[in-house]
């Protein structure tokens, strides 16, 4: 490899190259819109959370309580058999404390997210979220947090219809 | 089943930008993998491509684009995609192509470039989440693996310097790599904890940056191999992949059990019962730090929890015990995801037939493994190789 090959194929370019017009290039910007029908299982999940409710699918046969809710169980691969509520409430598996928005773009106050497992369903089972009323140095993995949700007249059927999670005080459940 | 060998590789520079489209970087690193290898295009049967979203590159149907590049003009073709684990994967399509014996000769050839999405490539990773459960929170890429590290962080008691360890062995063995956009010879564990904050606990030097570039290897049966006397070969002895569920929210992030099952599936293969002691060398994927100690223990190369352990200790130093990542990585060479095979499958077939001058591991080694990873944390790919 590095004794037989003398000369390695690429030629670097930098960023002014190419926002400068230095180099010869052609530009595009796609306009590309989507709508999603949400499914079976989803649409009923949106239309529990803009009531301010969590709903899962129980499976009869490897007795799971599955959150998200899917009609069909990955594991048993057959029909999932009852609706059932579970809890507002959970633990923090993990989070990060962000300094980047979705463009990759710096931000000056961190975002807190992270993955909250559910009361209710099966361990290690939640959703992804944001954090509040706690601070980047309160924020720990086992914390037991609830949602706090928007006023019922701005939820939209959305995981949005829950703001944050905020810290479960000391002795309530 | 047909013996299967790699013959040759062959790589681009990878570079934040590459002046070179996506069909002219396949070409030069197709020709150097068949030059190598001693063959032209008119001995190859079959041509796998490998590559990731369409829309970094702008272009869907981003296979059949590069297929001249590949060498696939008028030959049977295919694309393979599994997220960034098709930087292993492709060759395990590859190997079947031969081992099935409906092929003699395989090219492939993998690509990625990430320059052309603007302002930067993260603003297109945004579409790999879930439309309804993830993408209203408007997520990052860098949040799951941030969430991932502080998991296995958190679980096994891991410290942030025994990770910063793994950026700096890999940036600095990338010193000996020719095509290497981040190598750097006096970075320090202090140099990386001081890096910007990013979403913690991921750090700048933490993460492996988007790159350009192309990379091919050319597979062959035993029996071709020992018809054309072709000496600079290595075998392909295992093969292993498995998928995880997108719910990624389902499971604990500490342990990624399908790179086990990968693992498993690729060992027994091999014959391999005692992958400590079996396995001289091991290119596990790493586009970040943790990665690699996450990737070690998946690989069942290290106890869960040990794999800092054995960093800390020098175990994983190009003259360790257990060479990781001799090439420099993704940490060190760059990372354009599916042609990171130049520093996993390549690097395998480079350190097994001796060619890797400087980055040569100095004891003898037999038998390496490679790895890669990729979807929404959920993908496994694995290959043993043999010399």
């Amino acid at each position: 490899m590095s004794e037989r090959i003398t000369k390695w194929p690429g030629v670097e370019l930098s960023a002014a190259d190419l926002s400068e017009g230095k180099v010869t290039q052609t530009r595009f910007r796609p306009n590309a819109k989507y709508a999603w029908s949400a499914g079976e299982a989803m649409s009923r999940f949106l239309a529990e959370l803009q009531d301010g409710r969590l709903i899962a699918r129980t499976c009869h046969s490897c007795k799971r309580t599955l959150f998200p809710p899917r009609m069909f169980c990955e594991e048993c691969f057959r029909p999932t058999d009852t609706w059932t509520y579970i809890q507002d409430t959970g633990t923090i598996e993990t989070f990060s404390v962000s300094y980047l928005d979705t463009d990759a773009k710096r931000i000056p106050d961190p975002i807190l997210v992270g993955v909250i497992s559910l009361d209710g369903a099966s361990p290690k089972m939640g959703m992804m979220h944001y954090f509040g009323e706690m601070t980047k140095e309160e924020i720990r993995i086992g914390m037991r947090v609830k949602a706090v949700w928007k006023p019922w007249e701005e939820r939209r059927g959305s995981v949005l219809d829950i703001k944050y999670f905020a810290p479960l005080p000391e002795g309530k459940k | 089943m047909k013996t299967v060998g790699v013959i040759g590789a062959g790589m681009t520079l990878f570079r934040r930008r590459l002046q070179e489209t996506g069909k002219e970087m396949c070409f030069e690193a197709t020709k150097m993998a068949l030059d190598s290898a001693g063959l032209t295009r008119a001995d190859v049967d079959m041509v796998v491509n490998g590559t990731a979203p369409d829309a970094f590159d702008g272009v869907h149907m981003k296979g059949e684009y590069l297929a001249d590049g590949c060498g696939g003009y008028r030959k049977p073709y295919t694309r393979v995609f599994t997220g960034g684990g098709t930087g292993v994967f492709s060759t395990i399509a590859g190997w079947w192509h031969v081992a099935s014996g409906l092929a003699d000769v395989v090219l492939v050839v993998n690509e990625e470039k990430m320059s052309s999405c603007q302002p930067h490539p993260q603003s297109v990773f945004a579409h790999i989440w879930d439309p309804i459960l993830d993408r209203p929170l408007k997520p990052n890429l860098v949040w799951i693996f941030a969430m991932e590290m502080n998991r296995y962080m958190h679980v096994h008691g891991v410290k942030k310097e025994d990770i910063a360890r793994v950026a700096v062995k890999n940036k600095r063995n990338a010193v000996g790599h020719p095509c290497a956009q981040l190598a750097d010879p006096n970075i320090t564990v202090d140099d990386v904890l001081a890096s910007e904050v990013m979403a913690w606990p991921v750090q700048r030097l933490d993460i492996s940056p988007p790159s350009d570039g192309a990379s091919a290897v050319v597979l062959a049966s035993e029996d071709f191999i020992r018809r054309r006397k072709i000496k600079d070969r290595a075998w392909i002895s295992g093969v292993g992949w498995c998928i995880d569920s997108t719910m990624w929210t389902d499971r604990d992030l500490y342990f990624p059990e399908y790179v086990a099952r990968a693992a498993k599936q690729a060992y027994k293969m091999a014959k391999i019962s005692d992958p400590r002691r079996q396995i001289d060398f091991a290119e596990p994927y790493d586009p970040f730090d943790y990665k690699e100690l996450h990737h070690l223990e998946g690989l069942l190369l290290a106890r869960k929890g040990e794999a800092p352990i054995l960093t800390r200790e020098g175990v994983t130093e190009r003259d360790g015990d257990l060479p990781v990542c001799p090439s420099g990585g993704l940490m060190g060479v760059g990372n354009p995801i599916a042609a990171t095979m130049g520093q996993k499958i390549g690097e395998l077939f480079w350190q097994l037939t001796n060619q890797a001058g400087k980055r040569q591991i100095p004891q003898e080694v037999h038998t390496g493994v490679a790895q890669a990873w990729g979807d929404l944390m959920q993908y496994g790919s694995v290959v043993v190789m043999s010399s």
